[in-house]
């Protein structure tokens, strides 16, 4: 396959120009200014950006378990439609992903899925009871790329510096979910003026704060590897700049909702439970923080935190409802939308937190167009603007709160080690098994 | 003139011209409840369904005895009794309550919204009979009607409100009028269970919002106190340490009462915990309101449902 004439942004290569790429068994076999080849289909990609995979470090795919929420090749099916090449999926499953048995049934349906990578997560502490260890090397043979007990923080202090301990040993990232309880069990939103006003019990931003600023300790003092995930508070993201000035190896990540949206959003909603989910949507103050963290480059990736929940869930009181909006079909148009076309960051930065940043913080083999690389490729139309339709997304659910949204920025096609898995034009992903030539 | 809205979820959402009008009906109702014959025609026909997911005998009585002054046909369901046990939804019972086509729901549910879940998918005017920790807009509108009563105004008053605010939808619904009639709300209680947040969250109009950093510098020369009920749970939830030093610190008695102005008048919204917030010789004394209160709540009820409801049917 030759893609023809696109502007070929690779930071890892630091690439920014006009290049054809030609790939030849899955892999890339060169990107030169001009390629001529009588062989190759020819994907014509003039006035389109041809990126490295995009790589998303925080998704659910609800399978096993709750597969009427979504399953591994639903999931998939969303990734790709969202540009997605390779998710990592985290372990709250039922059962749990805390041994090598589930990492590999994972591996397994995700082959059999054939659409993109998908990478492993695996649990902490053995049912993410924040206990004892789980079998993490174990499940590190099996194919998890990184430990968390995402959805539950891990409390105990002593836990937590044991896990970046053995982690580090086996050379993998651990992603705390922050969220110090802080008096507020049975939280529905952010704290703060528009709680008061709907009369919604808040979680404080503090709650992130304190274990952030635990976490970050504990890293310090081990020399582990910490990612925070869906960093929400401005001051958890001046902790993250601060710690990393003195040298704690630090990463962390941002969801498109919490740079796009803040509890104004949610009060104005009139209680619409799509604008719920953990960490819950910030104040005004907190997204411009975050908006700042991801310009001066404190914050290293934009991950979805891809929640599917079946609509049935999401249809009852607020307070009710669980957290979580799905996110991997939307997270490019906001992306593009909300941060490239406001000039808040440049399209290369915008590579570089998809798929660039990603892929190093989880050390996957991913993330460049690199000669010899797995050709992993995603081509995005940054002009197109489509409405959002979320009756019309891949994924089994449809809880977002971005259903109707006219945005700036659209995937074209997304393909996975040389195979066309997703075409715009076409307007799904092919069945299984289709081969590109 | 009716109100141009379908619901009434919130007094945040009214503008002080509706909340004018509802009290100035209330006012003409009134006096329904003293004749012989205790019902006049407007809602003949009309159906009132009380959906109530939480315990209450005043509230849904008001309801009841409102609906039927105005001839409506009046249902009580309280979710005990109703297919909520058999795990239907909210949505669900809604609609199947919509396909009866009645002409009012009036709901009181423990969870903030709910109100506005139900709104948003029946053609019956929803009426919020409280929310959770949210609202509860007729009680708020029966506090002024009962305070515009006695004083003969609520622009100007000093009115403090003490207790639980964080959780109390009567505090918040009576934050929002007042402020908006222009009244000078004072709020007081344990620290643990006042919302700073509100301060730049409520939309003040003419009147005004602070926080007292004592029950005494809240009540000194009020017009108005109003003192809430508080919860038994709140106290195993930490906000205090025991029910005794609640009614020490911030309890409403003789004593403090003396800091307001002579002619201050005391309202509670009911059920009174007599000996904690409120100590009895101040609930049954001259000043206090209460019951005038209750009687009240029946004419706003009758406005409020008269206003949503009495139109001609579309």
């Amino acid at each position: 396959m030759l893609i023809r004439n696109g502007r070929v942004i690779d930071p890892a290569q630091e690439i920014d120009a006009s290049r054809d790429v030609l790939i030849s068994d899955g892999r890339i076999a060169a990107i030169e200014p001009r390629i001529e080849t009588a062989e190759a289909e020819v994907v014509n990609a003039t006035g389109l950006v041809v990126t490295p995979g995009l790589i998303d470090l925080h998704v659910h795919l609800r399978e096993p378990g709750f597969e009427y929420k979504e399953t591994i090749e639903s999931g998939a099916r969303a990734a790709v439609a969202g540009g997605f090449t390779s998710v990592c999926c985290m372990p709250n499953t039922r059962p749990v992903n805390d041994n090598s048995s589930i990492t590999s049934f994972i591996v397994t349906r995700g082959r059999m899925a054939g659409l993109a990578n998908i990478f492993p997560i695996g649990a902490i502490t053995a049912g993410s009871q924040g206990e004892r260890l789980a079998e993490i090397g174990e499940m590190k043979e099996a194919g998890i790329v990184a430990i968390s007990d995402d959805g539950r923080p891990v409390t105990d202090s002593g836990i937590m510096r044991r896990a970046l301990e053995y982690a580090t040993e086996l050379g993998l990232p651990v992603v705390d979910h922050c969220e110090d309880c802080c008096g507020a069990a049975g939280w529905a939103m952010h704290e703060g003026e528009f709680s008061a006003l709907m009369g919604l019990r808040g979680l404080p931003g503090a709650a992130e704060d304190l274990h952030v600023a635990r976490d970050l300790i504990l890293a310090e003092m081990t020399g582990a590897r910490l990612h925070i995930a869906h960093i929400s508070t401005a001051r958890s993201v001046e902790l993250v700049r601060e710690a990393r000035r003195r040298g704690v190896r630090v990463t962390c990540e941002v969801t498109p909702h919490h740079f796009t949206l803040t509890d104004a959003d949610l009060y104005h909603s009139g209680y619409d439970t799509n604008f719920k989910m953990a960490p819950p949507l910030r104040s005004a103050a907190d997204r411009e923080a975050i908006l700042a963290g991801i310009a001066d480059g404190t914050i290293d990736a934009i991950a979805t935190d891809h929640a599917p929940h079946h609509v049935n869930e999401k249809m009852v009181e607020f307070d009710h409802a669980p957290n979580g909006i799905i996110g991997l079909e939307t997270a490019v148009p906001l992306a593009l939308d909300r941060l490239v076309h406001r000039g808040l960051i440049t399209l290369p930065r915008l590579v570089s937190l998809l798929s660039t940043e990603p892929a190093r913080i989880f050390n996957l083999d991913r993330g460049s167009l690199r000669v010899g690389a797995v050709a992993d490729v995603t081509i995005i139309d940054p002009e197109r603007v489509q409405r959002i339709d979320a009756t019309r997304f891949a994924s089994s659910s449809s809880n977002s709160p971005f259903g109707g949204w006219e945005l700036k920025g659209a995937v074209v096609a997304t393909i996975v080690a040389g195979r066309v898995v997703f075409s715009a034009t076409s307007g799904a992903a092919p069945e299984r098994g289709t081969e590109s030539p | 003139m009716p109100l141009q809205r379908k619901d009434l979820l919130a007094i945040a959402d009214l503008r002080a011209e509706e909340i004018e009008l509802i009290l100035d009906t209330a006012e003409t109702f009134r006096d329904v409840s003293t004749r012989q014959i205790k019902k006049v025609p407007p809602l003949r026909g009309k159906t009132v369904i009380n959906l109530f997911f939480e315990a209450s005998t005043r509230t849904r009585t008001s309801f009841e005895i409102a609906a039927k002054r105005l001839s409506a046909d009046a249902i009580n369901i309280s979710a005990s009794t109703s297919s909520v046990v058999k795990g239907e939804t909210l949505v669900d019972t809604a609609l199947n309550l919509q396909a009866m086509a009645p002409d009012a729901i009036v709901i009181r549910h423990s969870s903030a919204g709910a109100p506005h879940r139900i709104a948003g998918i029946v053609r019956a005017s929803v009426i919020n009979a409280g929310d959770g920790a949210h609202e509860h807009p007729t009680q708020a509108l029966l506090d002024a009607l009962t305070i515009r009563h006695r004083k003969g105004r609520l622009a100007d008053l000093k009115v403090a409100i003490i207790g639980d605010i964080l959780h109390s939808r009567v505090a918040r619904s009576n934050i929002h009028l007042l402020t908006r009639m222009g009244a000078d709300v004072v709020l007081a209680g344990p620290r643990t269970l006042l919302p700073f947040d509100l301060l730049r969250g409520v939309e003040a109009g003419s009147g005004s919002l602070r926080f007292a950093t004592s029950v005494e510098e809240a009540i000194r020369g009020a017009d108005v106190v109003m003192t809430l009920r508080i919860q038994l749970e709140r106290q195993s939830g930490g906000f205090f340490p025991s029910l005794r030093e609640y009614s020490i610190r911030y309890g409403l008695n003789r004593r403090r009462l003396e800091l307001a102005k002579s002619d201050a008048i005391i309202l509670h919204p009911g059920p009174i915990n007599r000996g904690v917030e409120i100590d009895s010789d101040v609930a049954d004394g001259s000043s206090s309101v209460i019951l005038d209160q209750v009687e009240n709540g029946v004419a706003v009820r009758m406005a409020v449902l008269y206003l949503l409801a009495g139109g001609e049917s579309s």
